[in-house]
């Protein structure tokens, strides 16, 4: 095969980035190789930043030799001799298994000078990154390379055109590079023959969460949310009731139990409000208030922002205020339309993918959930009972007098007679839920 | 490939060459797009998002980086750009200290312009959390207040690629993200040159001069003190933009007219030194010439570049000429000279210097610097603290009358003048040293080889049978990059002239504040540097050593360039500095 066949097969297989945008593949590839430039970089991202997430690391922990074979592949067909694997320190296995595939490639020539025989070469360094989310954004992750903070560069121009130390580079995640040494032994037809037209192939998830099966699942691209939830996942434990399903890692959206049946697709997440990111899933049930899931991501990126540009590092930052504000009872009038301002905003002017889609579990949740945006707000009251500053335990006239909550309670908030109707001091509970456990009568509701 | 790209911006047809951005096709669309974090060919880096646009792209565009493609449709005032434009601008408010009324950037400051340009209503649209920052004000030159800052990092990219310090960056991240040193050291510690620059890119009020006019008005103040001052050759070109002059006025008569209003006893001129730095200077490189000294000599008169020697090149310390900076030699002769001739005692005299500079604070400090028992100079301030005190003090400068310098020490040449441009001091060199080496007097005077803003400049200069190699550079990274070809053995030369600031003096740290607007209209190094060209060309005397009060003070007092008592007060040493200075602390 001449490099534009690797090239035209991969783009028939119509295979799309596993690393969250899902652009396709081939076409990226051949954008690499007509870049005018005698030095080319290959790269592939192995930062896996999200939490939870651990697919990438799977495929290389387990068959480090596709991700190589690929590696000189996409070398081979974008024009490139030297290539990076920027994995996350945190990974120590994968990096040993990295190091000793590479030896083992180089000792078979499968890497190296002259590669079988043919006047290819191509060689391989790995970088480890330091953990930062941002840097798995391919512009921070070339600027940590070069030896720099961090911090992503404006595109345009692409890596593509200007990449690793200013040259064409093709980056790609693990899983997308993981595909392509079977798309090309195979043939692009067998690919396309599972997933969806739009997204061919499988895809791998972290399924997460509150779930009977956590762990990695791989199911053909189209499969309807319901079927990986209840199906592969064996559904919700505890016969508590499903109330979403946070999808795309921390800058994902919550998809509630209406929209179940839409095929897992790249497109039609992001119709509906969320993405396929990295192949994070993370089950909610009932006990899960949506302002606070909201308010715990975005908390994450509020972390991760680098901290360059004003929307993300200012303005995530003032959405992380007023939802610390809603769930702790201090929510006002207006602060709904505030939070939209701010995402549209942010979502409009940030400087890289990590800004323009931290709204998002904020967004989404708004669009599904506003009712519990309005309870917390009006009502200062969570309707999942989890908010703790909203939350008071209440001992109904179920109480037989038992004095077990009472003893129980680490706050001595409890007082009553020994057969006699207990009453909890709100003052003094510190809404450990002890007492709740303890009571054999379920009289201690939470309201 | 000379393809012209052609886009719309607002409906409007333009054409723009290869490379172009959005900002530059807008810009020659005469349609004004609001930037904060742009400062040209320095710091290219999109981050503040002040400047977006409408492409058609998913999500709008910073301008300031996008490059221009063929056919492109920008829109620049939509409802979503106007209204994403004002939401960036409320979020850097929210984390700003927003003190105009004590701010020294008030009615200079680019983000309260685009407050008030953006219809900004509520300052308070977005509240939160706001970090407070300590003050970092134990540096002599600079001032450094993060309560200001908006992370534009205009001033770590001027640090890092004009100057080749690289002593401030961002650190932490998210919101918490600030400029610091490196360990969050004061700057004081670090191996800041006290150049300024970093000032002078500042869109906001985060970085100042330390002051010393408090200094200057208690002096002026206390009756038992002769009080007098020094003006240098590149503020007489600046001062006037503070009062709304245009850009390259001269207001050399209205300044000296205004520091006797504000009590200075006697006002002198820088340009008689420099004069005098021209008469020892030449003097030492033709000795170095003749006597086989340590080649190429560089001039000391820029102490930003001084300081970068010492610390960056100690190995470069043999070529720096002994000669003072001109300033430190009239505190010299004023502590030595005036104090004979007008019998006060050295003790009774205080000298201001009003520099361009704010590394002269610093160099000022330096303790070699004392001929006479006290230091060459008491207190430094900038041009822009000269302006400040004039306001404070009520004169109405623009119709203040000219008035002359001081005779004893107040005589100048164009020569002299020409010191505030880069290419000055080599050229006022060369005019001098023309005439003792060969004789003759010389008939063309300007030497344009040496003139402009070009990054290093090279010549070869013949001086009768002397044919000399000189280079110029300005801006310290381009005296790196020149001392660099020399370590590295791919040049010799034999004269050099080095200053710190681009452009040289009148572009100096301590200079009226230009914004990034404005110095894509008016580069005030090329305009300030007109005016002290054209001072040049109008003068009596072109050469140092035909300047009457030279002789004079070589008769009564010197005796020859270089003589002993010339060392003595015009000459000094250097000594190689760490990098680290916290270091040096904690080892001893
Ligand atoms: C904040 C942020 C974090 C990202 N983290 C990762 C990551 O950990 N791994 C990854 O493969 N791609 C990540 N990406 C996506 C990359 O920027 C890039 O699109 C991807 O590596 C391209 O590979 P693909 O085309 O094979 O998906 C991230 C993007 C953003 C904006
Ligand atoms: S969006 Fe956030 S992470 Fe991305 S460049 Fe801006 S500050 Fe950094
Ligand atoms: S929740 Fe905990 S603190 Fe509150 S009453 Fe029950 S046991 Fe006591
Ligand atoms: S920096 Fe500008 S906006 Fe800020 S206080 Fe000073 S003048 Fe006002
Ligand atoms: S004064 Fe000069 S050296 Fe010091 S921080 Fe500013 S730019 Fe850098
Ligand atoms: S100190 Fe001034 S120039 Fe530097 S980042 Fe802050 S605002 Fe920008
Ligand atoms: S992003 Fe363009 S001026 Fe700051």
């Amino acid at each position: 095969m001449r490099p534009r066949d690797v090239i035209k097969t991969l783009k028939d297989s119509g295979l799309r980035g596993r690393g969250g945008g899902g652009f396709p593949t081939g076409i990226k590839w051949e954008l690499c190789a007509k870049s005018p430039g005698e030095k080319k970089y290959v790269i592939c991202n192995a930062d896996e930043g999200d939490p939870g997430a651990f697919m990438d690391r799977s495929v290389l922990e387990g068959d480090p030799h596709a991700l190589l074979e690929a590696m000189a592949l996409c070398g081979y067909a974008v024009g490139s001799d030297e290539g990076y694997i920027y994995v996350r320190a945190e990974y120590p296995i994968a990096v040993k298994r990295l190091e000793i595939a590479i030896r083992q490639a180089r000792e078979y020539g499968l890497i190296g000078q002259n590669i079988l025989g043919t006047d290819f070469s191509f060689d391989l360094h790995i970088r480890l990154g330091a953990g930062a989310f941002v840097c798995g954004e391919e512009t921070a992750l070339m600027t940590s390379i070069e030896g720099n903070r961090g911090e992503p560069r404006p595109k345009p121009p692409f890596p593509a055109v200007h990449g690793l130390y200013g040259k064409p580079s093709n980056i790609n995640n693990v899983e997308t590079f993981a595909n392509v040494p079977q798309i090309i032994l195979n043939g692009a037809a067998w690919f396309k023959g599972m997933g969806t037209k739009r997204s061919p192939g499988t895809k791998v998830f972290a399924l997460g969460g509150k779930i009977n099966n956590t762990g990695l699942v791989e199911v053909p691209m189209g499969t309807p949310l319901r079927t990986v939830i209840y199906d592969v996942g064996g559904g919700i434990p505890k016969g508590k009731k499903f109330k979403a399903v946070q999808t795309g890692g921390p800058s994902g959206g919550c998809i509630p139990a209406s929209l179940l049946d839409v095929p897992i697709e790249y497109d039609s997440l992001v119709e509906i409000g969320s993405m396929m990111g990295s192949g994070g899933m993370i089950v909610l049930d009932e006990d899960n208030c949506m302002v606070d899931i909201a308010r715990f991501f975005l908390d994450f990126t509020v972390d991760e922002s680098c901290g360059k540009c004003t929307p993300c590092r200012v303005g995530t930052r003032r959405m992380l205020e007023i939802l610390n504000r809603i769930v702790s009872g201090h929510g006002q009038e207006g602060d709904i339309e505030k939070l939209e301002q701010l995402a549209e905003s942010i979502m409009d002017t940030a400087l890289c993918g990590l800004g323009q889609t931290a709204p998002n579990p904020v967004l989404s949740t708004i669009r599904y959930f506003r009712d519990e945006y309005d309870a917390h707000i009006r009502d200062k009251h969570c309707p999942s009972h989890h908010c703790k500053e909203l939350l008071h335990l209440e001992i109904t006239d179920k109480c037989r007098g038992c004095t077990a909550c009472a003893r129980v309670c680490p706050a001595g908030a409890i007082t009553g007679e020994s057969r006699g109707q207990h009453v909890i001091d709100t003052e003094k509970c510190i809404k450990c839920n002890s007492c709740i456990e303890k009571c054999r009568f379920d009289a201690i509701i939470k309201v | 490939m000379n393809d012209m790209i052609k886009l719309t911006i607002d409906g409007l047809e333009v054409e723009v060459p290869q490379g172009a951005t959005v900002l530059d096709a807008a810009r020659k669309a005469n349609v004004r797009i609001p930037t904060l974090c742009f400062l040209e060919e320095i710091n290219e880096i999109g981050a503040c998002r002040m400047c977006v646009v409408e492409t058609g792209a998913r999500t709008l565009q910073a301008a300031c980086v996008l490059p221009a493609t063929q056919s492109m449709v920008v829109k620049t005032n939509t409802r979503r750009v106007r209204h994403a434009r004002k939401t960036v601008l409320e979020l850097i408010l929210s984390n700003h200290d927003k003190k105009c009324l004590s701010c020294i950037r008030s009615q200079n400051c680019e983000l309260q312009r685009l407050a008030l340009e953006l219809e900004v209503t509520d300052d308070n649209a977005f509240t939160g959390e706001r970090i407070e920052y300590p003050l970092d004000d134990l540096s002599p030159s600079i001032v450094r207040d993060n309560n200001k800052c908006i992370n534009c990092r205009r001033c770590v990219s001027t640090c890092y690629t004009t100057q080749a310090v690289g002593v401030i960056g961002p650190i932490d991240r998210g919101f918490e993200t600030s400029i610091e040193t490196a360990w969050d050291t004061p700057l004081s510690e670090t191996a800041c040159i006290g150049c300024g620059q970093c000032i002078n890119a500042c869109p906001v009020g985060a970085l100042r001069e330390k002051e010393e006019s408090p200094k200057v008005w208690k002096l002026l103040h206390d009756p038992d003190k002769i009080v007098v001052v020094q003006t240098a050759p590149a503020v007489r070109a600046a001062l006037g933009e503070e009062f709304g002059l245009p850009m390259g006025t001269n207001v050399t008569g209205k300044m000296v007219a205004a520091l006797r209003r504000l009590g200075f006893d006697q006002v002198f001129d820088t340009d008689f030194t420099a004069d005098l730095t021209i008469m020892e200077e030449a003097t030492e490189l033709i000795g170095r010439i003749k006597n086989q000294g340590v080649l190429p000599m560089i001039t000391s008169c820029s102490p930003g570049w001084v300081n970068y020697c010492e610390t960056f090149y100690p190995d470069f310390i043999p070529n720096l000429s002994s000669c003072k900076s001109p300033h430190e030699m009239m505190g010299a002769v004023i502590k030595s000279y005036y104090a004979e001739k007008a019998h006060i005692l050295p003790k009774d005299i205080a000298v201001v210097s009003v520099m361009p500079c704010t590394a002269k604070k610093i160099e000022a400090g330096r303790e070699e610097l004392a001929a006479n028992g006290y230091p060459d100079v008491d207190a430094v301030i900038t041009t822009r603290e000269l302006a400040r005190m004039i306001r404070s003090n009520g004169i109405n400068f623009l119709n203040l009358k000219d008035e002359d310098f001081d005779n004893l020490l107040g005589d100048s040449t164009g020569a002299a003048a020409i010191f505030g441009a880069t290419g000055g001091v080599m050229e006022a060199a060369l005019r001098t040293a023309y005439e003792i080496i060969t004789g003759e007097t010389l008939q063309a005077l300007d030497f344009h080889a040496v003139r402009g803003l070009e990054a290093v400049k090279e010549a070869d200069v013949k001086l009768g049978s002397l044919s000399l190699k000189v280079a110029v550079a300005h801006g310290t990274a381009n005296a790196k990059t020149l001392l660099d070809s020399i370590r590295a053995g791919e040049k010799t030369y034999d004269f050099i002239e080095i200053m710190g600031c681009p452009g040289g003096c009148v572009n100096g740290g301590g200079q009226p504040i230009v914004s990034a607007e404005e110095r894509l209209r008016h580069d005030p190094r090329i305009y300030r540097a007109k005016a002290l060209y054209a001072a040049d060309a109008g003068m009596t005397y072109r050469k140092s050593h035909e300047n009457p009060g030279i002789k004079r003070i070589y008769e009564e007092f010197l005796g020859e360039p270089n003589s002993h008592k010339a060392h003595q007060l015009l000459h000094t040493h250097y000594t190689p500095r760490n990098k680290y200075k916290y270091r040096e602390k904690s080892v001893s």
